[in-house]
């Protein structure tokens, strides 16, 4: 798998229970430049640090820095992991922006939230938190409820000057600048892109998150992991139970158990159901940014279904908290088959009637086709993945590559574009539309019969019965409420296919009920940081189509 | 028996105090300003589309500007580094103006009790109207409405400022 990596640093890595990498600081670089270029690792998961200040086992420091990457067929993942400075000063690492794009801000966040510095980074700023922030929250000793408050919005002027002057601009007076969000119609959410015109043709661009930011690493580390699972709703809002699926899933990985086939078909239904409302509303609003509003009603509207039925399944319309680790909370219920079948022909009948709108249209062609454009190669160093990355022709799907529960005895296909613009991106959403539908009806013809959640005192719930009628079952309900699942030491990265892509979590356990770290590794942190170099050149009129055809979603992005 | 202008017009006339006329108009002619933060905002859009018809209750134009809305609607969590924003979109709102916090994050913080999560966002500028819920659902929201419609009723004067001068939010020193 990395052969040419362990030839060349024999002797220099030790791999530790968890199958990690342990690598020596200074050579952090020159290895993931050996894995990227001989080995094929060309895709950054993710970077991330651990502070060991409180956990159970001795550590020989304090933090350490963590390179999650994949390797050209998707499927393999490295994990690295490197100690780093016993004091404060000695607390940096060298910088890998120059072989990944994602590096960039995937170090300021690590910057930001464990107070690491990045040697050689070409703008070591906070991302999430505001300026007027001191400390660094994910540290184990920052009182989770000190609030800072914030008096002024950052004018990234500081960020601006440096791009423009990339670019010749020595001068501001020709230039306008213009800031696009945080609250403006076409931010879908909190986002703020701010640009400097030159006419209509946008020279420059700057993004920045974290209006957003609520905190939902912080909080894993203070809640049992059933307890997790409604902040994961709010991840990603769009699609809850691909995001309750994806912790939950990598949990169980490492609980080591594997959940009965009855909860793992009702998990791809409802997770394949999500997917379609993701995408719908994804398409209706970047529809709506060209001024195709009558299209936003055909595909909002089946959405009502749709969550009339999740609603009748799970109790809420938008977050669900309908997973549980080692299954589901409840079972189908009766008549839910019909309910299914209607809400996939309102599904349909939308999704034609706005193809019927825009296929052909011109206008919609003009707006969309080589607008936004990102080249394969781009975007798997940028760290695209989902049907954006799919978009730009990469053929990448964890339900493909990596296969979790039935995907593999399921027939669908990967859509893929071939150009890599806003045309692709929406298309590609439209395709996997079709797909997901015939994936609902291939897992309702093979649903088993069965249990929804594992039978094991340790993971799952005692039935009511047991929990008012015998003391036994009382205490088993009670232990697993207050202590919460207990989940041994581990180190484990797992990740789903979810709406907008790779949903990962990275998650420490030491033994307890709850995590001891949590990372999520959200698919539009990534996209999200490219979008300034997509912007520039464009007509500011794209880069609000552009932005909506990505799909960034505030809540997963910011966490 | 008629008397006054009703005696000498018939029906083709209602006398009327001009607070309770105007305010008549408002109320079924509110134009919203959402401020969509999260999943509230997702909300909002199922309450504003056709199954829901927020415009049944006349407040379907949706603004962009704070400029030329009446009605505020904070929907979602407001992180610190959003308040700066939310403080100055709202001073942007002219008088008079109403302020809806929708969700258990604009209200009070709902689970977010963390480091970067605002505890309510009446700390920083009035509200007029608490929706509970997480987020609510839409017919919670056209409740909201509702309630502000019934304000509106009570109002004692349009000439007044409706705001009180002497609130002082966390930002206002």
């Amino acid at each position: 798998m990395c052969s040419c990596f362990e030839k060349e640093f024999k002797g220099l890595y030790e791999k530790d229970e968890n199958g990690i990498y342990l690598i020596e600081k200074t050579h952090i670089k020159s290895m993931i430049k050996c894995l990227n270029e001989r080995d094929g690792f060309h895709f950054l998961a993710d970077i991330t640090a651990i502070d060991y200040l409180e956990f159970t086992k001795p550590t020989p420091t304090r933090f350490a820095v963590i390179y999650i990457l994949r390797d050209k067929e998707f499927k393999n993942v490295i994990t690295l992991k490197s100690f780093i400075g016993k004091d404060e000063e000695n607390l940096h690492v060298e910088s890998i922006c120059d072989i990944f794009f994602s590096a960039n801000w995937a170090e300021r966040e690590v910057w930001d939230q464990y107070g690491i510095k990045f040697l050689n980074h070409p703008n070591l700023k906070r991302v999430l938190n505001h300026k007027e922030f001191k400390g660094h929250p994910l540290r184990r000793d920052y009182p989770i409820k000190q609030r800072q408050a914030c008096t002024q919005t950052d004018d990234l002027m500081d960020e601006m000057t440096s791009v423009l002057s990339k670019k010749g601009y020595n001068s501001h007076d020709d230039l306008m600048f213009l800031n696009l969000g945080p609250a403006h119609p076409a931010s879908h959410g909190t986002i703020r892109n701010f640009v400097a015109l030159d006419g209509e043709t946008i020279v420059g661009a700057v993004s920045e998150i974290g209006y957003l930011h609520r905190g939902f690493e912080k909080s894993c580390e203070n809640h049992t992991y059933n307890q997790i699972i409604p902040y994961t709703d709010r991840l990603n809002y769009c699609s809850a139970i691909l995001n309750n699926t994806a912790f939950a899933h990598t949990v169980e990985c490492m609980l080591n158990i594997t959940i009965p086939e009855r909860a793992q078909f009702i998990r791809v239904i409802t997770g394949e159901l999500y997917r379609i409302i993701d995408h719908l509303v994804c398409l209706a609003a970047n529809l709506v940014d060209m001024g195709a509003l009558t299209n936003y009603w055909y595909l909002y509207n089946p959405r009502e279904v749709a969550y009339d039925l999740l609603s009748k399944l799970t109790g809420a319309r938008l977050t669900n908290t309908y997973v549980r680790i080692g299954g589901v909370a409840h079972d189908l219920y009766d008549g839910f088959e019909e309910d299914l079948k209607s809400c996939i022909k309102a599904i349909e009948k939308g999704m034609g009637d706005t193809l019927s709108l825009i296929e052909h249209n011109k206008i919609f062609h003009d707006r969309t086709q080589n607008v936004g454009v990102v080249s394969a190669k781009k975007a798997i160093n940028s760290g695209f993945t989902g049907p954006n990355l799919r978009a730009s022709g990469v053929a990448y799907d964890l339900r493909k590559t990596d296969p979790y529960y039935f995907y593999n005895s399921l027939d669908f296909d990967i859509a893929i574009g071939s150009v890599g613009d806003v045309y692709d991106r929406m298309m590609v959403r439209f395709e996997e539309i079709r797909q997901s539908i015939s994936i609902i009806n291939q897992s309702m013809k093979m649903l088993p019969k069965g249990d929804i959640i594992v039978n094991d005192k340790a993971v799952a719930l005692p039935k009511k019965q047991n929990v008012y009628n015998n003391i036994e079952g009382l205490m088993n309900q009670f232990k697993l409420i207050v202590d919460g699942v207990r989940v041994p030491h581990k180190e484990y990265y797992g990740a789903i296919e979810a709406g907008n892509g790779e949903l990962g979590f990275f998650i420490i356990s030491d033994g307890s009920g709850t995590p001891y770290k949590v990372k999520v590794r959200p698919p539009c942190f990534p996209a999200m940081s490219t979008l300034p170099s997509i912007l520039e050149g464009g007509m500011i009129a794209d880069s609000v189509v552009t932005l909506a055809s990505l799909n960034i979603v505030a809540g997963e992005l910011d966490r | 028996m008629a008397v006054g202008a009703e005696a000498i017009f018939g029906n083709s006339i209602v006398t009327t105090k001009l607070n309770s006329a105007i305010s008549w108009a408002r109320e079924s002619s509110m134009w919203p300003y959402v401020f969509g933060t999260a999943c509230c905002a997702i909300e909002f859009m199922s309450a504003a589309s056709s199954k829901f018809d927020i415009s049944r209750f006349g407040a379907e134009v949706v603004r962009f500007s704070p400029r030329q809305a009446d009605l505020m609607v904070v929907a979602g969590t407001i992180s610190h580094k959003q308040v700066p924003v939310l403080r100055k979109i709202y001073n942007q709102m002219t008088e008079p103006k109403w302020v809806i916090s929708m969700g258990a994050c604009a209200c009070s913080g709902g689970f977010y009790d963390n480091y970067t999560t605002l505890q309510g966002i009446d700390s920083i500028i009035p509200v007029d109207v608490y929706v509970a819920g997480c987020p609510p659902r839409p017919e919670a929201l056209l409740d909201a409405l509702l309630q502000i419609q019934k304000l509106q009723k009570k109002e004692e004067s349009i000439i007044k400022d409706r705001v009180n001068k002497n609130f002082k939010g966390q930002l206002d020193v």
